[in-house]
Order: C-alpha cells, then sequence, then structure tokens
C-alpha cells in the first residue's frame, strides 16, 4: 500500500488529542505521574514514598526495654489520650504502630482508566500492589526482568520485615485532622495522612507481579495501534530504563533515574532520547552536592577508622543496587586498609538471591562486567569475597548468624529508614558504643530524622550518601545534547534546594525554561499535533494520476472515504455513485454514503507577466500598463476599465460586468497555468 | 685577540680539524647523498653531519676545506644537477651552503663556482615547485642566517632581491618558517647597522646603511598597513629586536615608529593590541632609552589602561619587576592586577563590609565585572591573574606593597565560591559563584596564591576564618586529589605562620584546635581508598613534621593523635609511592618520636630499634624500588643529623645497610648507598679527627701510622672499602662515577700531598698480587663482570694496610677521567657518522649487484 501524511488540525475540544501529566506523587525521585497520550493512559512508574515511616517507632526484632519503656505523649493541657498511640523519645513523638506508607494520590483520576504502567527501575514500584490490587486497574505493566525479580526481592524484604514483627495495635486517633492540629510537628506537618496506608502482603505482591509483561532494551511496543513505548537503558541500575513514548510524528522522553557514571549497569542510552517534542524528567540526584566518587572515599575510610580503633560499622541499606559497587570497591580496599580479617555481614531475607541475580544478569551489565562473563569469570568480585569467607550473607540475625557472629565486623542491612528490618537490632545493640559507627549511603532517608527514635545515640553517625543518578551539570549537558522541544520537572528541580538557596546552580537551566509539576496537579502538555499519518488503500492508489508540478514534486487530487479504527486512518475508495434512481423510492439508510461531485481542476504554476503581456497585446489590448505591488503585480486594461491583479496565490480580474471580457481574459490567464 | 683566545681557537682548530680518514670518507659520503636513488636520508645523520659542519667552520676561515675537499661542491652542483632533488636533501644542501659560506673566503669561493645564486638566487629553487616543501624554505632560511656574518653576504642577499623573499615569508604558514624568517631580519638589521655604520646614529639625521634601511622601510610600511597580520609581524620582528638588541641605534628606530605604536592601542580597525605587551615590556626593560623613559612609562600607562585586563596582565607584572618603574606606573600596574580581585570581593561582600583592595577612583570596573560575568572569561582572566599574582609574591624582594589582608580575603572568597559554601550577597556574586562552583583550575590557582601570600605579613587576624576555608577542602569528600594536595601544601606553610605567631595563651588555644582538626582530618585522609590522597597526605605529614618538629604543641598534638601509628601502617600499604611516602613520613617522625632528647615515654610502639627494623626489611625486601629508595635516603638523613648513635652503633648501621643494597637492582638505591658511605666518612673523620699528614709513606711508617688512623679501621670494619671499589665496576656509570668520588674524597683525606706518576699504566713495585690484580680489573672498568669480594683473588678488603696501599696506587684520576667520558664518545665521532651514512649505502650497493 502506498502512504500518505495529511495535516489534520487540532481540534483543542477533542479530549482524545490532548495531552496531560497527572502528577500523583510530590516525591521527585519516587515518581507516579500518568500520561495521557492520544487517547491512551500511560501511568509512568509507581513510586512508594516511604518517608512518611520516619514518624512511627522501630519496630525491634528483640523485645526492646528501651522502646517499651518510652513515655508516652502528653498533650500541654496535659490530655492523655493519645498516650497509646504516640511516644515522646528525646524531644520527638513517633507513632506507635505498624509504619505506614504514602500512596500516590488516588483521587486524581480515576485509576481503572490507567492502560499501562511503565516501570523504569526496581526502586520506583514499590507502590504498584497498591495501584494494581485496590482501583481496578486491567491494564499491563511493562518492565525489564531484572527490575522485576529484584524490584520482588526489595518487596519481598520490605514484606517480611513489617510481618515479622507483628504489632497488636494500630494507632489511627492521630490522623483525625482536629487531633493532629494539636501534634508537634513533624507529625502536625505530615501530608495526606488519610492516605497512609499499611504494608501490602505477598499475595498482592504476587498478583501484582503476574501482570507484569517483561521487556528488553530497544524493544517496540504497540499500544492499541496509537503509540509505540520503548524502554532504553538508564545506566542507574540493573535492568533500569527510561521510556519513548512516540506516535508517529509526536515524541514523548521519560527520563527516570538516570546515571552517566560507570558503575555496573549498562551505560546510558543518550542518543534515541533526540528530537522529543517533550522530555519528562524525574529521578536525578537527591544530593546534588556530593559527588559519589567522594562520598565512597568517605564511606571507606570512616569505615576503616572505626574497624581499625576496634568499633562496628553498621551499614543501612538496601538489598541491591549501590551494595554491589560498595562491595566492589571495598574488595579493592580492605587489603590496603589492612582490613582482610574483618567480617562483612550482608543480613536481608533476600540476600542471598541478590547476591546470586546479579551474577546472572549478564547482559544488562556495563560493558567491562559483561566481557568478565565469557572469560567465564563472575562479574562482580563479591563472589570471590563470599569464596574466601570475607563475606557472609543470612537471611536474618536469627539461626547460622548469631553463631558466626565476630566482632569488630561489618553490617550492612535494611531497611534505610532504621524503622524495620535487622538494623534496628544493630541499632540498639551498638549505640550506646562510642567505638562504633553508623554509615548511610542510601540517600532517601534523612538521617537525622532515621535517628531520632534512637537519641541519645553514643555510636558516631557518618553521612555519605552516594547517589549515582543525573546531577544538574550532566543534566545540562544531556538537556543541550537531545533538544527536546520542552521540558516537564518536579517543581523541587526548576528552584535552588531550601537548604541552599545561593545555590543557583543546582536547578534545571534550559530554554524554553521547564514546565513544573507538583503532587496532585494536571500539566497540560504545549505541544501541538501537526500531522497524522493515514494509509491509502492500493486500489484508491492505483486510480491517482499525479502531475509532476517541479521537478520531484507530483500532485494528485484524492476523493476518498477515511476511515478510522483503532487510531489507524485508513482511504479507501469512495463507493461506486448510487444508480440513477429507477423509481422515486426513498433512499435507504444504509444507501447514504457522501456524495462525490465532480471537482473543478485545481490550477498551479504562475504567470510570468512579460509574456502575459504580450499575450494581451496579441489579443488586441494595447493599453496595457503594469504596476509592481509589494504582492506582485497589477495589469491595467486602461481602455477596457479592467484590472488583473496577480499574487503568488491569487488572481483576481476586476471589470465592470462586463463577462465575455472577464472569460476571455480569464481563459487567458489559465494559459499559464497548469491544471490536474 | 689575547693570547689565551689563540690558544684557545688554536686548540679548537686541532680538535675540530678533518682528520685523514674522515676526508677519505667524505667524498663517497657525498657521493651516496647526491644519488636520486637513494631512499630518503635519516634525518638525524644529516643534522649530525651539519652539526659537524658547524664545528670544523667555526674556528677556521680559510678556504681550505672547500678546497681540500672538492667533493664539497661537486655534491652541490650535483643536488642543483638533479631534475627532482627530494626535498629534505636540498633543504640539506641549502643549510650545508650557508654553513660554507659562513666565512667570506669560502663564500668567494663558492660565488665563483655559481653555486650560491644558483643556490639562493631568483632561478634557485626559490621558483622551482620544491619551494611549496616547508623544509626546502625552511633550509634556505636557515642557509642565509649562517652565512650571514659578512658584507659579501649583505650584499649578495640585498642585491639580488633575496631581503623580498624573507619579507614575504615572514608570514608563511608554517610558523617554524615565519618565525625563521623573523629571527633573520633581525640579525640582518643588527648585523648591517652594527658592521657598517661609522658613526653613531642621531635622532635626527638618520641615515641607515642599505640593508638596514631596506628592512626599516618595510617596517615602518607594514606597521601603517591596514592589514593586521603585517602588522603583527613587524611587531613580532620589533619585540625580537628589542629583546635580543641593546645598541642606541634601537632607540633611533624606536623613536620613528613610536608614534605608530601608539596609535595602535586605540585603534580600533586593526586589533594588534595584544602583540603590544610584550614589545612594551622588552622596550621598558631595555637600558637604551635612559633619555626617553618618560615618554616610554607614559606609553605603558596608557598601555595598562586600553588593553584589556587579560592583555594588560603580562604588561603589569612585567612592569613591577622593574626597580625603576615609577610609583604611579606601579600604582597603575597593580590596579590592573589587582582589580579582578578587587572585584570578587566586592561582589561578595555587603555594601560597605570591606573596604575592598582598590580606591574605586583609581580605575572603572565595568570591563572587569563584565569579563567576570561570562563563564569562559570568568575563569581565564581569575587563573591568569592568579598566576601573576603568585609571580610577584615569590620575588625574594617584593617591589610593591601588596593589600596583603585585602587580598587574603579576597582569596578566601574565592576558594568559597568555588566550593558553594558562599552566598553572595549581589547579582554579580551570583553569577561568579555560579561560574566558580566546582572549578578546579581556579581552585588549583588560588590555592598556590594562598600559600605564597603565607610568607607576608598583616594578615595575621584572619587566620581562624582561614583555617576554617583550609579545613573545608581538606574534609570536604567533594575535594578533587589535586586540589587536595595544593590545599595541604597552602595548609603546611599557614600552620607554620600560626605556630610563629602562637605565643599568647589565647594564641596557643585556636593553634591547639587547629592542630587538632588537621590531624583528625589527616587521619581520614590516611585511610582514603585513592592511593594518591593517601600519598598527599604522608607528603603533607612530612612537610609539617620538617618546619614544626620543635614546635612543642605540635609535637603533642601529633603524638596524641592516632596519626603516627596509621603512617606506620602505611609501611605496608599495597601501593609502592605509597609505601615510600610512608617511609618518609616515619624516618621523619622518628626525629620526634625517637630521637628528639625528650623523647615521649609512649610505651615501645616508637622504640628506636622497631623502627631501624622495619626500615631495614623494607629495604631488603620490598620488591619496589621506590620505598628502598626512600629508605636509604631516610638513613643517610639520619646519619647526617647524628641520630644513629655513637660511632660503634653507626658503624654497625651503615655495614649492615651496605651490604643489603650493594646487590640491590635499583642503581638508585646503591647510589644512595653510595651517599650513605660518604656522609659515614664525613661523619668518621669529623669525630675521630682527619688522619696526620703522611707522605709517600714507607712501610715502616705505614704500619705505625696505620695503627694510629682509627678511621681506616672504621671504614674496613664496615666493608666501605669492598663496597666502594666493586661499584667502580657498576653496570651503571653513575654508580661507577659517585664511587670513584668517594675514593678520590679517601685519598685526598689519607695522602693530602702527593707526587705525580710518570707512567699512568705501570704497576707499584709495592703492590702486591692482590692490588696488582684489582688495579688490572678496575682498568677494564665495567667489563669486570662479577667482580669479587669473597677475598677469593686475594684482596683482603677489611684489611687497612691493604686499601691504604690500594688508595695510593691505584689510578683514582685516571679511572675518573675514563668514567665521565661519555659512553658514546666512541660511536658519536664523525669517523663513525660517516661510516653510518655509507653503510645504508652499502645495503643498497649490495642490492644492486643481486639484480642482473
Amino acid at each position: 500500500a502506498k502512504s500518505s501524511i495529511l495535516a489534520i488540525p487540532e481540534e483543542p475540544s477533542n479530549s482524545l488529542s490532548k495531552k496531560e501529566v497527572y502528577c500523583l506523587s510530590g516525591h521527585p525521585t519516587l515518581p507516579c505521574n500518568v500520561l495521557k497520550f492520544k487517547s491512551t493512559t500511560i501511568m509512568l512508574d509507581c513510586g512508594l514514598d516511604m518517608t512518611s515511616t520516619l514518624n512511627f517507632l522501630p519496630l525491634p526484632l528483640v523485645q526492646s526495654p528501651r522502646l517499651s519503656k518510652l513515655p508516652g505523649w502528653v498533650l500541654k493541657d496535659g490530655s492523655t489520650f493519645l498516650d497509646k498511640e504516640l511516644k515522646e523519645c528525646s524531644g520527638h513523638v513517633f507513632v506507635d504502630s505498624v509504619p505506614e506508607f504514602c500512596l500516590p494520590e488516588t483521587e486524581l483520576l480515576d485509576l481503572s482508566t490507567v492502560d499501562v504502567i511503565l516501570i523504569s527501575n526496581y526502586h520506583c514500584m514499590m507502590a504498584l500492589p497498591y495501584i494494581t490490587e485496590y482501583t481496578g486497574f486491567t491494564g499491563t505493566v511493562y518492565a525489564t526482568e531484572p527490575t522485576v525479580q529484584i524490584g520482588r526481592l526489595l518487596m519481598e524484604e520490605l514484606v517480611n520485615s513489617i510481618e515479622r514483627v507483628p504489632k497488636a495495635q494500630s494507632a489511627s486517633m492521630w490522623k483525625n485532622k482536629e487531633v493532629q492540629r494539636l501534634l508537634p510537628t513533624p507529625l502536625k506537618d505530615a501530608v495526606e495522612v488519610s492516605m497512609w496506608r499499611k504494608c501490602y502482603t505477598m499475595p498482592e505482591v504476587n498478583a501484582a507481579l503476574s501482570k507484569i509483561q517483561l521487556v528488553g532494551y530497544s524493544q517496540k511496543i504497540e499500544l492499541f495501534g496509537a503509540v509505540q513505548v520503548t524502554p532504553l537503558s538508564s545506566g542507574y541500575a540493573l535492568g533500569s530504563s527510561n521510556w519513548i513514548i512516540q506516535s508517529h510524528y509526536e515524541k514523548v522522553s521519560y527520563v527516570s533515574g538516570s546515571s552517566l557514571l560507570t558503575t555496573h549497569p549498562q551505560p546510558m542510552d543518550q542518543a534515541s532520547l533526540k528530537n522529543s517534542d517533550v522530555l519528562i524528567l524525574t529521578g536525578l540526584t537527591q544530593i546534588p552536592t556530593a559527588n559519589p566518587d567522594g562520598m565512597v572515599g568517605e564511606f571507606c575510610s570512616n569505615l576503616a577508622m572505626t574497624v581499625r580503633n576496634g568499633g562496628n560499622v553498621l551499614v543501612p541499606c538496601y538489598p541491591s543496587g549501590v551494595i554491589y559497587d560498595l562491595l566492589e570497591c571495598l574488595y579493592q580496599y580492605i587489603d590496603s586498609a589492612g582490613l582482610s580479617n574483618v567480617p562483612f555481614y550482608f543480613i536481608s531475607p533476600v540476600a542471598n538471591s541478590s547476591l546470586e541475580f546479579s551474577q546472572i544478569f549478564a547482559e544488562w551489565l556495563c560493558h567491562n562486567k559483561q566481557t568478565k562473563v565469557y572469560l567465564p569469570e563472575p562479574p562482580f568480585p563479591h563472589a570471590e569475597l563470599i569464596q574466601t569467607n570475607k563475606l557472609k550473607h543470612y537471611p536474618s540475625i536469627h539461626g547460622d548468624f548469631s553463631n558466626d557472629f565476630k566482632q569488630p565486623c561489618v553490617v550492612f542491612t535494611g531497611h534505610p529508614s532504621l524503622r524495620f528490618g535487622d538494623v534496628v537490632h544493630f541499632m540498639e545493640l551498638w549505640g550506646k558504643s562510642s567505638l562504633n559507627t553508623v554509615i548511610f549511603t542510601e540517600p532517601d532517608f534523612s538521617y537525622l530524622d532515621a535517628l531520632a527514635p534512637y537519641q541519645p545515640l553514643a555510636m558516631k553517625c557518618v553521612y555519605c550518601p552516594i547517589d549515582t543518578r543525573l546531577n544538574f551539570i550532566q543534566v545540562s549537558k544531556l538537556l543541550k545534547e537531545v533538544q527536546p522541544l520542552h521540558v516537564v520537572c518536579p517543581e523541587q528541580y526548576t528552584q535552588p534546594p531550601p537548604t541552599q538557596s545561593h545555590r543557583t546552580d543546582l536547578m534545571v537551566d534550559c530554554q524554553p525554561p521547564p514546565m513544573s509539576y507538583r503532587r496532585a496537579e494536571v500539566l497540560t502538555l504545549p505541544y501541538k499535533r501537526r500531522y497524522e499519518k493515514i494509509e491509502i488503500m492500493p486500489d484508491l492508489a492505483d486510480s491517482l494520476v499525479p502531475l509532476e508540478i517541479k521537478p520531484g514534486i507530483s500532485l494528485a487530487t484524492v476523493s476518498a472515504v477515511l476511515h478510522t479504527k483503532d487510531n489507524k486512518h485508513v482511504l479507501q475508495l469512495p463507493p461506486k455513485p448510487p444508480q440513477p434512481p429507477a423509481s422515486k423510492k426513498r433512499k435507504r439508510v444504509s444507501d447514504d454514503v457522501p456524495e462525490c461531485k465532480p471537482l473543478k481542476p485545481l490550477l498551479s504554476g504562475s504567470i510570468p507577466v512579460d509574456q502575459f503581456v504580450q499575450t494581451l497585446e496579441k489579443h488586441g489590448f494595447s493599453d496595457v500598463k503594469v504596476e509592481d505591488t509589494a504582492k506582485g503585480h497589477i495589469v491595467l486594461l486602461q481602455e477596457a476599465e479592467t484590472l488583473i491583479q496577480i499574487e503568488e496565490d491569487s488572481t483576481h480580474i476586476i471589470c465592470d460586468n462586463d463577462e465575455p471580457l472577464r472569460v476571455k481574459l480569464r481563459d487567458l490567464v489559465l494559459k499559464f497555468l497548469q491544471k490536474f | 685577540m689575547s693570547r689565551q683566545q689563540a690558544w684557545f681557537i688554536a686548540r679548537a682548530r686541532h680538535r675540530f680539524a678533518m682528520t685523514r680518514e674522515c676526508s677519505l670518507l667524505l667524498p663517497h659520503v657525498c657521493a651516496a647523498l647526491a644519488d636520486p636513488r637513494q631512499p630518503g636520508s635519516d634525518d638525524t645523520c644529516l643534522e649530525k653531519l651539519l652539526d659537524w659542519f658547524r664545528e670544523l667552520t667555526k674556528f677556521d676561515p680559510t678556504v681550505e676545506l672547500v678546497q681540500n675537499n672538492p667533493c664539497l661542491t661537486e655534491f652541490i652542483t650535483s643536488v642543483l644537477a638533479l631534475p627532482e632533488p627530494s626535498p629534505s636533501i636540498l633543504s640539506f644542501t641549502l643549510r650545508l651552503a650557508g654553513i660554507l659560506a659562513a666565512s667570506e673566503n669560502r663564500f668567494q669561493h663558492l660565488q665563483q663556482e655559481k653555486l650560491l645564486v644558483r643556490l639562493f638566487g631568483r632561478d634557485g629553487p626559490l621558483n622551482s615547485a620544491l619551494w611549496e616543501d616547508a623544509s626546502v624554505r625552511s633550509g634556505w632560511v636557515e642557509g642565509v642566517h649562517s652565512m650571514m656574518h659578512h658584507q659579501p653576504a649583505l650584499h649578495f642577499l640585498c642585491d639580488g632581491g633575496g631581503i623580498d623573499v624573507i619579507f614575504t615569508l615572514q608570514g608563511d604558514p608554517s610558523l617554524f618558517v615565519a618565525s625563521a624568517a623573523s629571527q633573520l631580519l633581525v640579525h640582518m638589521l643588527t648585523f648591517s647597522v652594527e658592521s657598517e655604520m661609522t658613526e653613531p646614529l642621531s635622532t635626527k639625521d638618520c641615515d641607515w646603511p642599505a640593508c638596514a634601511q631596506m628592512i626599516i622601510k618595510h617596517i615602518e610600511d607594514s606597521l601603517q598597513s591596514s592589514s593586521s597580520s603585517h602588522i603583527e609581524q613587524s611587531l613580532k620582528l620589533l619585540t625580537s629586536l628589542f629583546g635580543s638588541c641593546r645598541a642606541t641605534w634601537t632607540e633611533v628606530l624606536w623613536l620613528g615608529i613610536a608614534k605608530q605604536i601608539e596609535s595602535f592601542l586605540t585603534e580600533e580597525t586593526v586589533q594588534v593590541q595584544h602583540m603590544l605587551a610584550n614589545l612594551l615590556l622588552r622596550i621598558a626593560w631595555s637600558p637604551v632609552f635612559c633619555d626617553t623613559k618618560g615618554s616610554i612609562w607614559a606609553l605603558v600607562t596608557s598601555a595598562l589602561e586600553h588593553l584589556t585586563p587579560v592583555q594588560a596582565g603580562p604588561l603589569a607584572v612585567g612592569i613591577l619587576r622593574i626597580p625603576e618603574c615609577p610609583q604611579d606606573v606601579r600604582i597603575q600596574a597593580l590596579t590592573v592586577l589587582l582589580q579582578p580581585m578587587d572585584c570578587i570581593l566586592r561582589a561578595a561582600s555587603q555594601p560597605l563590609e570591606y573596604a575592598g583592595l582598590l580606591d574605586e577612583s583609581v580605575s572603572d570596573p565595568a570591563t572587569v565585572e563584565s569579563l567576570l560575568s561570562s563563564k569562559s572569561s570568568c575563569v581565564n582572566l581569575l587563573c591568569q591573574t592568579l598566576a601573576h599574582l603568585e609571580k610577584l609574591l615569590s620575588l625574594i624582594r617584593l617591589p610593591v606593597d601588596l593589600p596583603y589582608m585585602s587580598l587574603l580575603r579576597s582569596l578566601m572568597t574565592i576558594l568559597q565560591f568555588c566550593n558553594g559554601f558562599l552566598s553572595p550577597a549581589s547579582p554579580l556574586g551570583s553569577t561568579i559563584s555560579r561560574i566558580l562552583i566546582n572549578c578546579f583550575r581556579v581552585q588549583r590557582s588560588a590555592l598556590d596564591v594562598l600559600a605564597a601570600l603565607s610568607k607576608q605579613k598583616g594578615c595575621d587576624t584572619l587566620l581562624g576564618s582561614l583555617f576554617d576555608v583550609l579545613l573545608a577542602y581538606l574534609e570536604s569528600p567533594n575535594t578533587n586529589p589535586t586540589v587536595l594536595k595544593k590545599t595541604f601544601q597552602a595548609t603546611s606553610k599557614w600552620l607554620v605562620r600560626l605556630q610563629e605567631l602562637s605565643c599568647s595563651n589565647t594564641q596557643w588555644q585556636q593553634t591547639k584546635k587547629i592542630l587538632e582538626d588537621v590531624f583528625l582530618v589527616l587521619q581520614k585522609r590516611l585511610y582514603s581508598p585513592c592511593w594518591e590522597v593517601r600519598d598527599s597526605s604522608l607528603e603533607f605529614l612530612t612537610a609539617l613534621i620538617n618546619c614544626l618538629k620543635d614546635q612543642d604543641e605540635f609535637r603533642q598534638s601529633l603524638l596524641s593523635s592516632e596519626v603516627p601509628r596509621l603512617t606506620e601502617n602505611l609501611l605496608e600499604d599495597p601501593e609502592s609511592y605509597v609505601r615510600a611516602s610512608a617511609v618518609t613520613a616515619v624516618g621523619h617522625l622518628a626525629f620526634i618520636t625517637c630521637f628528639a632528647p625528650e623523647s615521649p615515654a609512649i610505651g615501645n610502639q616508637y622504640n628506636k630499634e622497631n623502627i631501624v627494623a622495619k626500615l631495614q626489611e623494607i629495604l631488603s625486601t620490598d620488591p619496589e624500588g621506590f620505598p628502598r629508595r626512600a629508605v636509604i635516603s631516610i638513613f643517610t638523613k639520619w646519619l647526617r643529623q647524628g641520630c644513629t648513635g655513637q660511632l660503634e652503633d653507626t658503624e654497625r648501621f651503615v655495614s649492615r645497610v651496605i651490604q643489603t643494597v650493594e646487590h640491590d637492582l635499583d642503581w638508585e638505591v646503591r647510589l644512595g648507598g653510595l651517599e650513605l658511605v660518604e656522609v659515614f666518612c664525613s661523619q668518621t673523620f669529623r669525630q675521630l679527627g682527619h688522619p696526620k699528614c703522611t707522605y709517600a709513606p714507607l712501610s715502616s711508617v705505614v704500619t705505625s701510622y696505620i695503627n694510629q688512623n682509627e678511621s681506616l679501621h672504621v671504614f674496613c670494619r664496615a666493608k666501605v672499602f669492598s663496597f666502594l671499589f666493586q661499584s667502580l665496576c657498576d653496570y651503571d656509570k653513575p654508580i661507577g662515577q659517585r664511587a670513584c668520588d668517594v675514593l678520590l674524597g679517601l685519598r685526598y683525606t689519607f695522602y693530602p700531598v702527593r707526587t705525580l706518576k710518570d707512567s699512568q699504566g705501570a704497576e707499584d713495585s709495592r703492590a702486591g698480587p692482590s692490588i696488582a690484580w684489582l688495579q688490572r680489573t678496575l682498568r677494564q672498568g665495567s667489563m669486570a663482570q662479577n667482580f669479587p669480594t669473597d677475598g677469593d683473588n686475594g684482596v683482603d678488603f677489611q684489611d687497612p694496610e691493604s686499601m691504604l696501599l690500594a688508595l695510593d696506587i691505584i689510578d683514582l684520576e685516571d679511572l675518573h677521567d675514563g668514567l665521565n667520558k661519555s659512553s658514546d664518545h666512541v660511536e658519536k665521532s664523525p669517523q663513525s657518522l660517516l661510516q653510518d651514512i655509507l653503510a645504508t649505502v652499502g645495503t643498497i650497493e649490495e642490492n644492486e649487484a643481486d639484480c642482473y
């Protein structure tokens, strides 16, 4: 079939052609946005804001006398009705209940209308069960294999950590708006507390994950014939992706957590982001002032200093991601720092799977690591650390670990919020000694808030956030390179960080300035759709007689019927004109097809004025005068009191009621033009 | 010519004269070079050949060389006869002809043969297709330059139109040719004026010799043209001329063009301002402008006003170094240098908070502000300004008083902008801060100036804030390793300054706190996973100990920190550079922990024996050279400082070290061993006194002399002699040379008065078979492999009598001369060069023979 493009004007009233972004999450690195694009509704990521858990008391694995003895919180007026729900610790008030999470906005639009969910990395899918299992969602989720597998591990660890420590009571009174007003900060200012939910269960996780369809980088996935989505490597984590969402003539790029540093994942694919109409930019580094290399150095130095002084090191972390790079770094470092005999423990219900998974996703790794697989060698050196017994991993502190445990040691364990998981135990165990150090490497939580329920604390605290995602300099280079027409980003990226208002270098800087969104806001994307692709059926194409207007350019007129179905447009031959009615019977409705009137021929070409004047003179017009105008010429036939106005796109013959003269002149004009 | 000069020239002529062997080889070489079938000759050989001819002709102006070696002119003729000579051979021929024509006699000879016209005249290569090749043009210019030492050459060139070719070549696309052409014009102008003028020029009556006249007219015409490139060529020529020639006539020349040059400062149609700073600087430095200095200074002042800050910077810093520079010009120059710093200070501070560096009325800051507001120019301007300031501050005697306090404040501001710690109060400040954040170039330059500023007084009130800035850099994990190194350097300099000031109690408290903070951060840096950081940290520690080891507060703070223990741990670092730096640091630490008179009782961790044993172990077992070199150099330093104990202990120590290093594979370690021995010898003599003067010792006298001479016994017991004699035969020449120097030193001490020996080679009757063997062996030099020291040869290196005899008998001077001859002295001879060239030809001939 031959194809042709027809311009279709934008219809502002047509809601199907509107392009909108619904922002459902206020957290720029844990995004959840919905993009309405060409009649499809696409959810971009499904991040879960876990900072809400910082308002809760930690869940200790072993009964903690300290936590259980914390006094209940009493209002200023002496009321004690909240003292069962709220406990006070070193001047801070915490909810004594199972930790809850702040869900993405569910009221802004009907989430059952979401057609697909695109996941960009395993950190940005933690709210998936809440969406797929509670909103009537019937669509498909797309993600890469490592994203799904590691995402499952993160969810498993989360569910396990919380379910392991059942809490008899559940606090809800404090959420009452009237009561919340009376609470001290930060509880008083906590937003959307009514939206906070307890953790999902494993069956819900499994059900959510069963809706995921696996995709590979650069794979093109058709959505309803209208849109094509493609994941691209984003360089941030194993299987992490950015997404291209495009129709034939529009392209939206969704850039989520991406990294240009050389760490373990495949490098970021920047080239494919070029020529975007809109680039949605999320997931930049949370610590733009810290250089990850420097932080790794800081991490190693502090670790070595503590251990050499006989102390233990606690590293609260996720079971996947930066931990692979940290272990690799330590692999090279421990000998130089004389730490060969210090045991490294990795404790997580999914520790074993995480370490093993990392070794089998070779195709998703950076080039260096991929080549190791062909040697064959394990791509990550932590295999050797395990082999030589320098790194040991355990599902929890119970069981084998308690037999093997030797101090001084280094423990990697979750959760980085310090509210649940095995880390709570180590905080209680080591918090009293100033020889020990807790080193924060995950940037998702404020370390001071994380430490608040453990105060007073003797152990040293070091903050070495390692965030390999794009910083603002890299973003600026990226935008210069890929040159999108419009940039859309969370409002946090359009102003300097609140604590460093003078750092105007720490914001997205591009022309035109980025459009920003915030939680529960709808943003209409600015670009206009200009073209639509239409197919011409072969028989119709055969009937066309193109005429060459200029060398290489041919035109033909088309009379056809436009069929539109599943976002595909097809031009078909018009039905044969109905036979002249034999009788004056009323036409049946089904016969009511558009009438095809014979069309007047279209004209093209230009009129050479000199030759035209000569022709006029040949035909007896003797007093021809030509005047130049801004747009063309006026040919003046003085005697006949007639004007012929010749312009680029129109020719007018102005004569006074002399139709034969007009027709004569018209025919002379037509001699110079082509018809088709 | 004085007699001495005549003698020198005669000797040189003799040395460089053509030997018979060479004159036999030369025709073959010339024939080979002129043979077009030869592949492109090796350029290095051709260069060496030209060097040889330069030496041959330097002291011999006669025509003999060309007359006795007709092959030379034949060579030139045959190259000229070639239809298409290779560019490299043609270039060689031009340069050779120039060298030969450098003396008037040979010039005439070559002229008679019409060779020079054919080479350098209009019909030569100049108008052939080969002129397109830059090497040919370069050869032409070089040839002309070589011959330009007499009037006939000058006239030959000027009369033949050659000078126009040189004018054109000033704008040659090849920078080498263009620069050579410019240099040639300077040489011709100078030569023409100085050889053809009989009377000194006056400013009114400018009767230049013909050639000089042509060049000066060309300069004047170019300066008045509207072409920037022509003006630039002339300015380059003038810069070079005023830089190299300090004759009075240059003033006359200058007066003719001064107005024109001045007009360039304000001229907008031709952009040559960037060339003016250098030219004005050369003129300002030239002593011939005494009478017109006033106008020169006015011009310089005008230049400082009109040139952009980047262009004016080098001029300003150069001017400030001229002792007789008037005060007002100095202030103007200083303004140029300080204005960017002033602008930074004003942009960062609240209005009227600080006075700034400059009186605002002196200059308009708008230009500098606009430069600082743009990313590319801001960094460039600051780096350039900082480099100039560093240069100025490193002068031993500063010609001007700088506002040190404000300068320091401005530097601190720049450093705080760079790490994003400063929130600026003005829009300009915000722009600058945005540009400078994380800019390593500016950080490095600012830290260099900061280090240089530590020598100046008057900044003491700012020390607290200064250390806040420095510590922020030392602590930040984002500090780039090179910047960190510079921060360490600046910190060590300012810590010294701080110590000098900490006399009062409050200041002592402040110093103590700063030192504690410094050692805390140093401790962390010593654990860095980046080896460069560990290395710089150790170097910093060494530098600190070197400067501050006598300060109580420093010693206390250091010893109460973890730093000494960590430093010792780094002796086992996997990176050899770090181990080497750790050795040096531990060696210096020992001055505080072990060798100080009031060594602290901190347990046996600082036990001297432990440290010596550790370093000894590194010396004998470390697989890399750097740590071993560091150990031997620390041992030498200890020995020099008298830290190795009583003489008996030192003797044992040196003996042990010698036995470890004598078989070391690294020659620098062995060389370090010889240095240690040298220090040991002088220390021993100092302690035991120099041996009494002895003259041609007879056997009976010898015995008593030896018995009295304790030093000799000490050296023998410490196995010094076996090490020294063995080192004479070392594969590495510097070892042999050093050993020979040490032995000669010993010999001069033991035999202060000596008679000259008649025959160098003959064996001394006093030498027994063993010493005679030694004498023979040493004559073989480094050929004497497997030099046995175990007594198989009968030489007892621990026997004082034999060693004293050996010192006397062995011709150490001869050995010394032999060792100091370059190892390729045979290969470097002209004969060898000619043979080399012929050898290449030989292969061609052989190949030819194979063809039927």
